[in-house]
């Protein structure tokens, strides 16, 4: 059975408008603010011995994964945490839906907002379900799939370009086509853009200004 | 004694990403241009986002129940450890570059080096910050190249930041016993060890700006024992401010 306490995160859409949706009590409620990778051996399974009911279903496994893997990025919101990498694995722990979720920065404002959506997918698909942050290993835009890189381009977001992160670049530019007209004839007007995962660019072809998810 | 060493170190690395985070958000609705209004409050966002992690973990090594914000908004002068460096006033926007392509030419080793740390906590944030700190190099340095090889103004302003500057800079680099502690644990490299680094980065960028390597004829000391200057004072005022006059607040 579910146990939320705070009904109205169930009520909504598991998209929160703004990064900082009030927790009753602040926002430092989310279960899992110890930043460890996960635990050797701390995975889906009961524990030997355990009560045979508790054991987890490949099929509600699936079906978490599936749940959480739906929810899309506050911020870009044409690619779900799966598309991003950014959900790392979902687990029926104990009875409980475990979801682990990276951030891409470390001071990216929709953390908070991203692991209440995931919280509340799971509780809408009817499971008891905690989120845990994890930061190691850390998150690197390779992560982003091929699925979640066509759908960044056709948002009209340049994918990332690999190894353009680099301290010894200096003013060296990474070719980044125009997601627009296809165009290489781009230039960065400014390395942080409107959230932190962006860069600003402009195309030199058709002038259209876009965003440029940046290497990490 | 270990415990009191990775506590006090990891607060002191803390504080240093917290004050600078705190001085670069000051800028915002006041830069040059658009897009730096963008770029400042997107590395105090890192940098703010790296002091969260990081108190966060003092709170647990010291495990009294304290909180990130306990750290950050309810401690005293004299209990915040960060290097001079970061609290010095903004200046101008060369002033700004510049600390910022310092601080961050520092860090940028440290984090390398730690992100091997025998210190799970601090591997795992430190893996996720050099890849952040990568990129306020590159931009501040674009910056300092651009202003120091730049108009007869924006050249002497450069100058000036550099003179400025340098007496903060060595402050980093001094080891004392909590460094000597982490050394010995594996769990932080020696800051005398990343000033071939940092002094290769800086060399680098300042060659193309045409900037002199400043030679400080003294040094600025203190921050560490929690010995700061003038401007900590204000810095705290602004800072402290919401939790003082309402304790406890919470979003």
């Amino acid at each position: 059975m579910v146990s939320d306490t705070r009904p109205e995160l169930r009520d909504s859409a598991p998209l929160w408008a703004a990064a900082h949706l009030p927790r009753e009590g602040g926002d430092h409620a989310v279960s899992a603010t110890r930043l460890i990778s996960p635990l050797a051996g701390e995975m889906g399974g009961s524990p030997e011995g355990g009560n045979v009911e508790s054991y987890p279903s490949p099929d509600a496994q699936r079906r978490a994964y599936a749940a959480a893997a739906a929810v899309l990025d506050p911020e870009v919101p044409c690619v779900t945490v799966a598309d991003l990498g950014i959900l790392r694995s979902v687990d029926i722990i104990d009875g409980v839906a475990v979801a682990k979720v990276t951030p891409t920065y470390s001071g990216c404002p929709a953390v908070l907002a991203i692991e209440l959506a995931v919280e509340s997918a799971l509780l809408d698909a009817g499971f008891e379900a905690r989120v845990e942050r994890v930061i190691s290993p850390a998150w690197t835009t390779d992560w982003i799939t091929d699925e979640g890189r066509e759908k960044l381009k056709a948002y009209g977001i340049a994918p990332p370009v690999n190894g353009s992160n680099s301290i010894r670049s200096l003013f060296g530019e990474t070719v980044v086509a125009c997601p627009q007209c296809g165009s290489p004839e781009t230039e960065r007007v400014s390395e942080f853009g409107s959230t932190a995962c962006k860069a600003l660019y402009r195309c030199t072809s058709c002038r259209e200004p876009f965003d440029y998810f940046k290497c990490i | 004694m270990a415990k009191d060493a990775l506590l006090a170190f990891v607060v002191r690395l803390a504080d240093d990403h917290l004050i600078l985070g705190h001085r670069l958000s000051e800028w915002c609705g006041h830069a040059p241009m658009l897009e730096e209004d963008l770029a400042m409050p997107n590395m105090a966002l890192d940098l703010i986002g790296q002091a969260r992690a990081l108190y966060q973990y003092a709170a647990d090594i010291e495990g009294r129940g304290r909180t990130e914000d306990d750290f950050a908004y309810l401690r005293r002068e004299r209990e915040y450890t960060n290097c001079l460096m970061v609290e010095r006033p903004n200046g101008d926007f060369a002033h700004t570059m510049l600390r910022q392509l310092t601080f961050a030419a520092f860090m940028e080793p440290m984090w390398r080096a730690m992100a091997t740390s025998k210190d799970e906590t601090l591997a795992g944030i430190a893996a996720k910050a050099v890849k952040e700190v990568a990129y306020h190099i590159r931009h501040a340095g674009e910056w300092v190249i651009r202003l120091g090889d730049g108009t007869e103004e924006s050249s002497a302003r450069m100058k000036q930041a550099v003179e400025d500057l340098a007496p903060y800079v060595d402050e980093v680099f001094d080891a004392d016993d909590v460094t000597r502690a982490m050394v010995e644990a594996g769990i932080a490299p020696d800051p005398a060890a990343l000033r071939q680094s940092f002094d290769r980065t800086m060399a680098t960028i300042f060659a193309e700006a045409f900037l002199d390597m400043p030679t400080a004829p003294f040094a600025q000391r203190g921050g560490r024992d929690g010995r700061h200057g003038e401007a900590m004072g204000y810095l705290l005022a602004d800072l402290q401010y919401m939790q003082r006059t309402f304790p406890g607040a919470v979003w």
